[in-house]
Order: C-alpha cells, then structure tokens, then sequence
C-alpha cells in the first residue's frame, strides 16, 4: 500500500487533474458543481499524496517525460512548495464548497472551469523548477483571474477587471523580459543551475531590477496596489477570497525563491532588501490607514490585503542576520493570511447575500442574525490583527523576534502600529455588528454552507496558532531558506 | 497515564467545553444551558480543590505544549496560580448565579453565556501560565472574551464604553507583546521563575533595556489594573449589566492586570533585581497616587456603579502597592488583596445590580430608605462598603493591616499616611450611602419597581451577595485556619517570594 502510494505521480495529477476537470467541466454544464467539487476534492488528495511522499523520501525532483533540465520541463517540490499547496488545497476546498452555493446557476458554468484553469495554473506554479514554466502559469493564472472578476458583470466589475489586466499583463512582460536576459547572460532557465551559474554582473542586475518589478506588481506591494482594491472588491465573494488569499500570494513564493536562490547569494548591496523592507513598511502604514477610511466592506478588507502584503516584505532587510526566522515569519503570515483573508471575503459574502450591501454603517444586528458569519468575521479579525492565539500571531512573533535581535526599531514600530491600525479597522466593523438599530431591508436566508465554509477557514487561521512546530519543521525539508548553505 | 500532567488543562476544558456548547444551544434551551453552566463550575470547583490539595502537599501540575520552537504553552499550578484560580472559580459559580437570575427573560442569553464562559476559561488561562507568553496568549484572549459581554445590551453608550475599552486594552496588549518580545530576544527565555526572576544573570548592559521593558509590561498591565493614567475605560464600562460589572471588577479582567503586576516583579524580574533597578519605587508611588485619586474621584460620583468603579481603580492599587514595597508582609497583604478585594466588591456590585433591577435605582440620591425595602441586599452591601473602609474584623482590614506593618518593616513609613487617608475617603463616599440607605425616609415610590411577591427580590440575586458578603466576613474572622487566604498568601510568600 505504501509503496504504491509513493509510486503515483502525484505532482503530475495537481497539475493535469484541474486542468482535466476545467475542460471537462465545458463538456457536461449541467453536472458543473459536481464535476468541480470532485475535482477539487481529488486534487486535494494528490497534495496529501505528495505530501506523504516528500515527507518520506525527501524532496521531489520529476523530469517530465525523463528530458530534465535545461530541455524538458521539470517538477520541483521541497517544503516550501508543499506548504503552499497545502494552503492552496485548503483554502480551494472551502471555497469550492462556497461557491456552489453562491453562484446562480447560469453563473456556475464560467466559474468551475474559470477557477479550475487557476487552480492547475496555481499547482504548476508552485511545483516549477524554471522560470521559463512560471511565466507561462502566470499567464494562464492572469488571464483565469481577470475572466473570475469580470463574471460578475456591471461597471464597477468590469474597470476592475480592466485595470487588474493591465497590471497582470505588465508584471508578465517585465518578468518575461527578466528571463530573456537571464536565459541571455546564463544560457539556462533552470533555477538550481542558474543559482550555480550567475554571478555579479550589469545583466544580473537589470534581471533584478526587471523581475522585481514584475513581480511586486503582480504581487501589489505598495506603491503598485493601485490595481488590487477595485479588483478585489467589486469581484464575486469567492473569486475576492481566491484572489486576495492565493493568487497575490504566488507571485510572492516566486520572488522569494528567486531571491533566495538567484539574487540574495550574489547581491551583496543591501540597498535592494532595504527598499523591500521599506515598502513593505509604507504598505503596512498606508493599506491600514486606507482600510480604517472605507465605508464599504469589501474595500476595507481589499486594502486590509494590502497592509497584509507589507508585512510579508519586512523579511527581505531582516533575513540578512536571521535569515530562518524572518523567512519563517514571512510564510506563516502568507499562509495564516491566505485562510483569515478567505474567511473574511466569504463572510462579507455572507453579508451581502443576506442584506443586499456592504455599507459598514449598516451591518445593523449581524451578530444576532448571521452569529457564524459574525463569529468567522471575527476570528479571522484575530489572526490579521495578529492576537494570539493564532497564525498571525505566530508569524508577527516570528518577525518581531527577527527585528528585535537586530534592533531595527523602525521596523518594530511599524509591526506594533499595523497591529493596532489593524485592530481600529476590524473592531470598526464588529462595533457595528452589535447594534440595536431598527431592521432597515428585507433579508434572505443565507445558506448554511456558506457560512461555515467561512467559519471553516477562519478556525483554521486560528488553528494554525497552535501548530508552528509541525509546520516549520515540514517547510523546512528541503533546506529551501538555505540554512546549511554557507554564505560569503 | 499521568493525570498530574494533564490536570491544569482540564481546569480550562471544564468551562471552555460548556461554552462553547452553548453557543449553539437555541435561546428557549434554558434548563440545559443551567445544568451546563452549573456542572462546567462544579467540576471546575472540583478540580480546582483536588489541586489545592494537592500543591498544599508539596505536588506539581504542568501541561506543556510546544507552541513555537524553543517556546511552550505551559500551564503551571503553584500556590499562587492556584490562589487567583480559586477565586475566579468560586466567584464564577456565585456569579453565574447571579447571571441566570439578572437575565431571566432577556435576549441573547445562550451568546451571554458563551462569552461568560470563554472569560472564565481565559481568566483561569491567566492564573495558570507557566511563562510569559502564555500569560499574553490568554490576557489577550480575555479582552477579545470580554468585549461581546460589554457590549451585550447593543446601546449607543454600551457601544462607545466597548470603544473606549478596546482602544486602552489593544494598545496596552500591543505593549506587552512588545515588552515580551524584547525581553525574549534578551533572554531566550520567558519562564516564570519563583524565587527570584529569571533575570538574575543578565549583564549589565542590558539594564537600560530592561528598565524599558519593565515600564512596557507593568504599562501593558497597567491597563487592566486601571493604573492611573490609563483607568479611563473602566467608569465607563459601567453600562455593563451587572453581573458583566461584576466579572470585570472581581473575577477577571482588573484582576488578570493585578496578578499580571505581580507576576512581572516576582516571577519575572524578582524583587530584589527589580529594586536594584530602581524601579520599584516609581511603580509603589504610582500606585499610592491611584489608590488616593479613584478614592477621590469616586467621592463625587452620584451615580452608584460609577462610584464603585472609581473605588476599584483605587482598591486594586493595593494590590500594586503591596508588591511594590517589596517586603514580604507587604507582599501578603498585596497578594491576599487579590481575594479579598474581589470579595467586597462584587457583593458590592451584586447589591448595586439588585437595587436596578428590584427599585429602579442607579442613583445614590435615589437610595434613601432603601435598607428597609431590601434589608438583606442592604445588610450585605453594608458589609462590603466597611470592609472597603478597612474596619475589623472584615476582609479589608487584614489587607491594610499587613500593607502598614509591611511597609513599616521596610522603612517606607509614608504608605502608612496613604493608607490612612484612602480609609478616610473611603469611608467618606461609603457612609454618607448607608447613612442614606438606613436612617433616612423612604420615598412614595421607586423610580421602577419589581414585586417578587412577600421576597425583597429573586432569589438568584439575593442569594449570591449575601452569600459573598458572608464569605468576606469569614476570611476577616478565620483568618487562621490552615486554608483562609491570608494563610495560603504567606504559603506563597514563603514558597515563591521569599527564601525562609
């Protein structure tokens, strides 16, 4: 049975498994919600198969069709990427289970195929081993994400969308343009080799520039989030939810192992990480001010996304000295992030199903009427003010711990005051959720799924509170923030 | 399998698993959400007196989780632990009580008793931890845990004391993670540890810091403890219903910032470090200024519950004043203060809920005569208004007793002036209410009366206070019996505080 196990490609299946389900999913309209959620379930499987067998034998390293690198396409896995698609499998379950509730049902037939094509595009991307791959899932996860906000039609949803495609389709050719000269100056678009091959050089730096700029966009670290609030928002719940939890999250994964494998090695100027580190501040300061100011729902959590987003970027000038806990810090707050974010864009779905708004000042009686929806709300609220216990906390614990060993104060302060801004912003909503303001507007009912499908993931934002040890010790297999590695 | 280790986490379970069931009871399931509510206590009870028991022996208790790398979720029964434990267990009880019987009828009982629930689990989160994380883990819990309960009734006012709440206790959690933090990346460690710190070893370069860290948790503290100046939220978290008003002046929340004090000098730092590092002395004076401003402020309160709160903000001090002369007789009567102050003053709230929902009355101009149309509310009311003053033989006294001779041990003669004109105020803002309440002709009619048929009231509210009341006289009567508070306070102080 064992040996069995570990003998099925299971890297091969999260990518050809959605991919097979989406086309599918044309095929029989009628049957779409089952088809989709079989599929997503399946997938779910592989990510545990694979998992079982990185945990036995250690990284997974697949040359598709036994070419390899520099040729063929090959499959790369170690901790990090299984963490991903973990979240990723998780966060997709619960919204796969959501949105067959929410969609009506003409909409259902554009959605399943819509987010399967994002989910293969997603598990590719996670599981590339050359950067020549991660362009082309980034294309497919680009064009799936901006048809995903477009479906819910109307103005606001079609400038989003608009204005999302510009962005993605930018952060594409400026990377595209990175690995032309990488591919240029190094002749191969293999990641290991080229963390072999390249060295300090005026193409090094140009690729730097190009792809950082590429990605950060994709990414929508301030100042480049222009695009992420009126995408974000105006989208259908579910779509938000994948959006703001998994997609602005895979074009972090890639830069950060660019940087860890490419970059940081070869990059002795700290002036780069320094410029990470203070945008990431500006986003924390700027998304949580911004989120504090909205009147509408959907826009504060879109631009809570933002403020999250800095955090993330605070580990590149903290990694110099502790490179493992400000790496660390930096996934648990994408990973805790990606489920209270989900959670919170479902159960502002959940509000909106059920009064017909999202005007914040309105959410008259919430907590009477939608407890688990409030209760969702809420303990997502926890992990992305980051109170314990929670994964957010955990993962600000983590940073906090890496700035205070280096005495970066400014960095400090800024953890502290985003927390706080933080807490301003969601309590603004739950003050509101207590009110005894007179019913103003018929509601519907909202669907039972739909609500714990949000309670789902934010107990697990929470839950992740209590399972740092088991985690990071899973992300660290395969050594991917380079521990052992001595460096110059 | 070894019940020791596992023990400390079932005193969580036993009201966190009743809480959590209720949340989703229907509103009409009144009878098993009693029998939950009242099992959940009983077994806590339980529990709690088994390892009381235990401790008195010389037994250990500690569930360790890892929480992180290198950092545990410890959960710790020691005599102090167990000493804060008791309290809110046996108050919890009394209080839960009361709470079936305040709301009776009222909306939103099962989320009511959910929060109550989760504030007790996090409550006795707080008694037990073993480390400082833990401590911040369930301090922060208890503010998200109190809030829904504050702001239960869903009024405007209920709503901006919820406000004024948060901003103070976010903000002072968000010091506290920064003081623990830092003070991690110092040590590595965050262990309490009995006996002196843990910080014994530090270099002295790091004395700046430490100094810094020192203010960042006792300010982190400060707020629950409603310190002077950040005591701002609790007169206004009056609006509460009061069995809520109750929970946070006695059982949990102005407590947990009291013990968290005392755990930050003794547990953490040690006294004599913390004396060393001179900041003792700020920390004593502090106190001395808050006990004697709420006494003052709390003498112009017309309003009956704010004039309670004012009074806690004053009586809690004792407790900071007592750990910070830093002797160890003044220890015991800061530490014992933990009990007693919790005892007075929730028969206080009791009564002062009792007279809202019998007569109508929030208002002390509004109490005349009321001591003949609810004489036993009255009777215990007056019970803990003397004890606050400080009169023999009532829990109070023995507070105040121990803080003079401890101070006087230590050469700090000017606590002896604070504590004389604090039991001045207080018996200027407590007598002029009983004197009311007593000697003075009742009025034609209350402003909104109850009939509860040949009873003063119901008996769930009668009940409780007097029963509290009567628990302050005892501590103040029995004071040497093996178990009293003041006994178990010196247990502590010779087991944790001080070497013999």
């Amino acid at each position: 049975m064992g040996a069995m196990f570990t003998t099925i490609p299971w890297a091969s299946a999260l990518i050809l498994l959605p991919l097979a389900g989406g086309m599918i999913c044309f095929l029989w309209p009628r049957m779409v919600n089952a088809l989709g959620l079989i599929t997503v379930f399946a997938t779910a499987l592989s990510v545990i198969g694979l998992g079982w067998q990185i945990i036995n034998d250690g990284v997974y390293h697949h040359p598709i069709g036994g070419w390899g690198a520099p040729l063929g396409i090959d499959l790369y896995a170690d901790g990090l990427s299984l963490l991903m698609l973990s979240m990723t499998a998780l966060v997709g379950i619960c919204i796969s289970i959501y949105s067959t509730a929410y969609f009506k049902r003409e909409h259902t037939t554009r959605f399943w195929p819509l987010w399967l094509f994002l989910l293969g595009a997603l598990n590719a991307l996670f599981l590339s081993a050359d950067i020549f791959n991660v362009y082309v899932t980034f294309e497919l996860m680009g064009l799936a994400a901006v048809a995903l906000v477009a479906l819910a039609g109307g103005r606001d949803a079609l400038g989003g969308a608009m204005r999302y495609l510009l962005a993605a389709l930018l952060g594409s050719l400026a990377y595209l343009l990175g690995v032309a000269l990488l591919y240029h100056g190094f002749g191969t678009v293999d990641i290991a080799l080229l963390s072999q091959r390249v060295e300090p050089s005026p193409v090094l730096w140009a690729t730097l520039g190009l792809m950082s700029a590429g990605l950060l966009l994709k990414t929508a670290l301030f100042p480049l989030h222009f695009w992420l609030p009126p995408a974000h928002a105006s989208a259908p719940a579910p779509v938000s939810a994948l959006l703001s939890a998994l997609v602005v999250k895979a074009s972090f994964y890639i830069l950060l192992r660019l940087w860890l494998e490419i970059f940081e090695p070869v990059v002795d100027d700290k002036s780069v990480a320094s410029l990470l580190g203070l945008l990431g501040a500006a986003a924390v300061i700027w998304g949580s001010v911004q989120a504090l100011r909205q009147t509408r729902l959907k826009l504060l959590i879109a631009y809570s996304t933002v403020a999250q987003i800095g955090y993330l970027f605070l580990a590149f000038p903290l990694a110099a000295a502790a490179g493992v806990t400000a790496w660390s810090a930096a996934v648990y707050l994408a990973v805790s992030h990606a489920l209270a974010k989900a959670a919170m864009f479902l159960a502002a779905g959940n509000l909106i199903h059920f009064g017909g708004h999202d005007r914040i000042a309105d959410l008259d009686r919430v907590v009477q009427r939608l407890p688990l929806t409030a209760g969702a709300f809420a303990l997502a609220g926890v992990s992305i003010m980051g109170l314990p216990p929670s994964g957010g906390f955990i993962g600000k614990w983590l940073m906090l711990e890496a700035a205070l060993t280096q005495e970066r104060w400014d960095l400090v302060a800024v953890m502290i005051l985003g927390g706080l801004l933080a807490g301003a912003y969601i309590f603004k909503v739950l003050g509101y959720a207590f009110t005894q303001a007179d019913i103003t507007h018929e509601s519907k009912t909202v669907p039972a799924s739909m609500e714990w499908a949000a309670l789902l993931l934010a107990m697990g934002a929470i839950l992740l509170g209590f399972l740092a040890v088991p985690v990071l010790s899973l992300v660290g297999i395969g050594d991917p923030f380079g521990v052992s590695e001595v460096r110059p | 399998m070894n019940w020791d280790a596992w023990l400390p986490l079932l005193v969580i379970l036993s009201s966190l698993l009743p809480g959590l069931i209720i949340f989703a009871l229907a509103e009409e399931r009144v009878r098993l959400r009693t029998v939950l509510n009242l099992s959940g206590a009983l077994i806590k009870l339980a529990l709690v007196g088994w390892m009381l028991w235990g401790v008195y022996n010389g037994n250990h208790y500690e569930t360790r989780l890892a929480l992180l790398p290198n950092l545990d979720l410890v959960l710790r029964a020691g005599p102090l632990s167990l000493f804060f434990v008791t309290l809110s267990a046996v108050l919890w009880m009394v209080t839960t009580v009361y709470a079936i019987g305040y709301l009776e009828g009222s909306p939103h009982r099962s989320r009511f008793f959910g929060f109550f629930s989760l504030c007790v689990t996090t409550t006795v989160g707080v008694a037990l931890a073993g480390n400082l994380i833990t401590f911040l883990l369930f301090y922060e819990l208890l503010t998200l845990a109190t809030y829904p309960l504050l702001v239960h009734r869903g009024t405007e006012a209920a709503r901006r004391a919820g406000r004024t709440y948060l901003a103070y206790t976010i903000f002072g959690g968000a010091l506290l993670l920064l003081g623990t933090a830092w003070l991690y990346s110092i040590t590595g460690t965050l262990e309490f540890a009995p006996q002196g710190g843990f910080l014994n070893g530090i270099g002295k370069e790091h004395h700046p810091a430490l100094i810094i860290i020192f203010i960042l948790l006792i300010a982190g503290f400060g707020v629950k403890a409603a310190l002077v100046p950040l005591h701002g939220w609790l007169p206004k978290a009056m609006v509460a219903p009061a069995p809520v008003s109750a929970l946070l002046h006695a059982v949990a929340v102005v407590k947990a910032g009291a013990f968290g004090i005392v755990r930050v000098v003794y547990d953490v730092f040690g006294v004599e470090f913390a004396a060393d590092l001179g900041v003792t002395g700020p920390l004593a004076w502090l106190a001395a200024f808050t006990i004697i401003y709420g006494s003052l402020r709390a003498l112009f309160q017309d309003d009956l519950k704010r004039r309670l709160a004012f009074s806690t903000v004053s009586q809690v001090s004792y407790i900071t004043l007592g750990v910070a002369i830093a002797g160890p007789i003044a220890t015991i009567g800061g530490v014992v203060h933990l009990v007693h102050q919790g005892l007075m003053k929730i028969t206080l709230f009791f009564c002062a809920g009792n007279l809202a929902e019998t007569l109508g009355i929030h208002k002390i101009s509004e109490m005349n005569g009321v001591g003949r149309r609810m004489p036993w509310t009255m009777a215990a009311f007056t019970i803990g208004a003397f004890g606050m003053i400080g009169a023999p033989p009532i829990a109070g006294f023995i507070t105040k007793w121990y803080l003079g001779l401890g101070a006087l041990e230590v050469g700090q003669d000017w606590v002896i002036f604070v504590l004389a004109g604090s039991s001045l105020l207080n018996a200027a803002y407590f007598l002029p209410i009983l004197h009311r309440a007593w000697f003075q002709e009742p009025p034609d009619a209350w402003p909104e009366e109850h009939n509860f048929g040949r009873k003063e009231t119901a008996w769930a509210l009668l009940l409780p206070p007097v029963l509290t009341a009567i628990l302050a006289l005892a501590v103040g009567l029995l004071v040497t019996l093996p178990f009293s508070p003041l006994e178990w306070a010196k247990l502590i102080a010779a087991r944790e505080f001080y070497q013999p």
